[in-house]
């Protein structure tokens, strides 16, 4: 019993998600609609749990003390300002917590977002080696290709549209096409509960 | 003086005093008029004129959608954009009236539902309630005056059962769910279907091999997308096979999760293999945990994870966006064995590069069929390829009668 009733709400649920799609029934749409909206409220509701393991995990590791520990302590103390700071004071254009956002957070989120460019150059150095003649082919691609974004020469230019919009894009649709029936077929398992993993056991 | 000319008469009256006084008195009553008529207060306002009005308003009913739309179109008024080009917007109006032909329904005034710019043509009212009939006119304004069109036919917004553009989106997937049903009975049979190898799913063992030989931790990261996202399942459903192997030869697990939902997912189904495993005791929920929802945030958090914990294993499974290289190169500077498995196609040249083994695209939807070799599931997998194919057939198809035709590609248009 523990494990069919899941599997009939993902059936009818499956079912009914796939059959509002093509019936526009004001009915069947309005229902549709009541399916995302309670969708929505779960995942807000949701943050809930992740509060709560977010606190336990780092309020352990303080407690043990663990090597480090300081940082927990600033994560545990970040969390609790930004909340209490949003709480009290508003999160309008002007508040101590836009303030703390726009002039803490963002400039740390843009800043990992730069390593990559490290990142790239070293995955790139270690990559484009000529070991076999795919491998020749890529380096010779990825030379075109990064030279024709920096130099402003037309034939290059064009050789560099080319090589980006004929064979990379047919292999990325290849690869699309594939997910997409993929994802068909998984959804359709999980409907039909031939895939159970997701309940976790056999 | 008798005699004279008519003129010198006249003129003579003029000699008299009394007689100026018929010229003066005119001229006395008619100043105020001439001097008020070149200030700036007129006797008489002057009229705007307004604009042409608009023509030919017509209002249909929008297919397709749950009867709460109608389509209005009109001819721009003549001053838009030509003639006394004054016009500044277009002032819709919409009354209900009762259906011309059962007679039912409401009738009120016309009502303003909304205000355009200049230059547009066309509108579509989305309020409307369902099966009901309104008519609509449209008001030229030059901002001082307003001029109105004459009145639409009655249009009935209609609510319609089926979407009549999908229906081949709904042939698609009743022919590919009776291929899967097809393949899947036949696996049931117990007919052997053959699967072609995956490395980077056959380099799971040998990667928690590995770890069982170091003695350290395997790190297990499910993407940055929740529970409705197909690669997070499947990347669920390989966590589910990597746990239960982790249980059997006691390599410590760690699963931090992006989305709290799929933190409690895994919680349970990592929970599940440990017991499947005859290893309750070694489950530890500590080890699966939610960081946080930010994306780089997020990143920095595994990256120190990484250096750190220095797993010997770290695996990649699910949806990943920009941070995806920074994980990899992190993690094949710890040294660790790194498989990686993702549908996001702008990624899979990042992991190709930096991990050990890439698993791409629908590979990852494979992932559970193939490591578990259960039948059903492999049934499935063979119902998805035999679909591939036919698509690559109707897209050869539709290449070739494109140098002739539309006709065929136009059957794949989705509304």
């Amino acid at each position: 019993m523990r494990r069919q009733i899941p599997l009939v709400i993902a059936l009818v649920a499956g079912l009914f998600g796939a059959l509002s799609y093509v019936i526009m029934d004001p009915v069947i749409q309005g229902l549709r609609e009541q399916m995302l909206a309670w969708l929505r409220l779960l995942s807000a509701f949701a943050i809930g749990l992740g509060i709560a393991s977010f606190l336990r995990n780092h309020g352990n590791k303080m407690i043990r003390q663990v090597p480090g520990w300081a940082f927990n302590a600033v994560a545990i103390a970040s969390f609790l300002v930004m909340a209490l700071v949003g709480l009290f004071g508003g999160i309008d254009e002007g508040t101590l917590f836009r303030q703390l956002f726009d002039y803490l957070q963002a400039p740390m989120e843009a800043t990992m977002f730069s390593l990559l460019a490290f990142f790239i150059a070293s995955a790139a150095f270690r990559a484009f080696r000529a070991r076999s003649k795919e491998a020749t082919l890529l380096l010779g691609a990825a030379v075109i290709i990064m030279l024709g974004r920096v130099i402003d020469v037309d034939w290059l230019s064009n050789i560099t549209e080319w090589i980006l919009e004929i064979p990379n894009g047919a292999a990325q649709r290849g690869i699309v096409i594939g997910v997409g029936l993929g994802i068909i077929a998984t959804a359709l398992k999980i409907v039909l509960g031939i895939e159970r993993s997701y309940l976790g056991g056999e | 003086m008798a005699g004279g000319s008519p003129r010198a008469k006249g003129m003579g009256c003029l000699k008299s005093p009394f007689g100026r006084i018929y010229v003066v008195l005119p001229v006395l009553l008619l100043t105020p008029l001439i001097a008020s008529a070149q200030s700036t207060e007129y006797l008489y306002p002057l009229v705007d004129l307004p604009s042409a009005p608009p023509l030919l308003v017509r209002a249909e009913d929008v297919p397709d959608d749950t009867g709460e739309r109608l389509a209005l179109s009109w001819t721009r008024s003549l001053d838009d954009g030509g003639g006394q080009n004054n016009v500044v917007s277009y002032i819709i109006q919409r009354k209900e009236v009762p259906d011309p032909e059962s007679g039912e329904g409401n009738q009120t005034d016309f009502a303003v539902i909304d205000e355009v710019e200049a230059g547009t043509s066309s509108y579509t009212d989305s309020s409307c309630e369902p099966e009901h009939t309104y008519v609509y006119m449209v008001a030229a304004s030059n901002g001082v005056a307003v001029s109105y069109s004459r009145p639409s036919e009655p249009a009935e917004a209609r609510s319609h059962f089926f979407h009549s553009q999908r229906w081949n989106t709904l042939i698609g997937i009743v022919v590919i769910t009776l291929l899967l049903v097809y393949f899947i009975y036949s696996a049931r049979k117990g007919k052997d279907l053959f699967i072609r190898r995956i490395a980077g799913l056959d380099a799971v063992e040998e990667a928690l091999g590995r770890a069982t030989e170091m003695g350290k931790p395997i790190l297990y990261v499910s993407g940055l997308s929740t529970m409705a996202d197909v690669a997070t399942i499947a990347a669920v459903n390989i966590l589910g096979q990597v746990a239960r192997k982790s249980a059997i030869y006691e390599i410590r697990l760690i699963v931090p999760c992006y989305d709290p939902i799929v933190m409690a997912v895994e919680r349970e189904v990592v929970k599940e293999a440990y017991l499947d495993a005859g290893r309750p005791d070694a489950y530890n929920p500590n080890d699966i945990y939610f960081v946080t929802q930010s994306q780089f945030a997020y990143a920095a958090a595994i990256n120190g994870i990484m250096l750190r914990e220095k797993p010997a294993t770290n695996f990649y499974m699910g949806m990943f966006f920009a941070e995806s290289l920074i994980l990899a190169e992190t993690g094949a500077s710890t040294g660790a064995i790194q498989i990686a498995g993702t549908d996001a196609v702008v990624q899979i040249p990042f992991f190709i590069t930096a991990c050990d083994y890439c698993i791409i695209g629908e590979e990852l939807y494979a992932a559970s069929a193939y490591m578990s070799r259960e039948p059903l599931l492999l049934g499935g997998l063979k119902g998805q390829d035999w679909a591939k194919f036919i698509i690559g057939v109707l897209i050869v198809i539709g290449v070739i009668t494109s140098f002739f035709t539309t006709w065929f590609s136009d059957l794949f248009i989705v509304g």
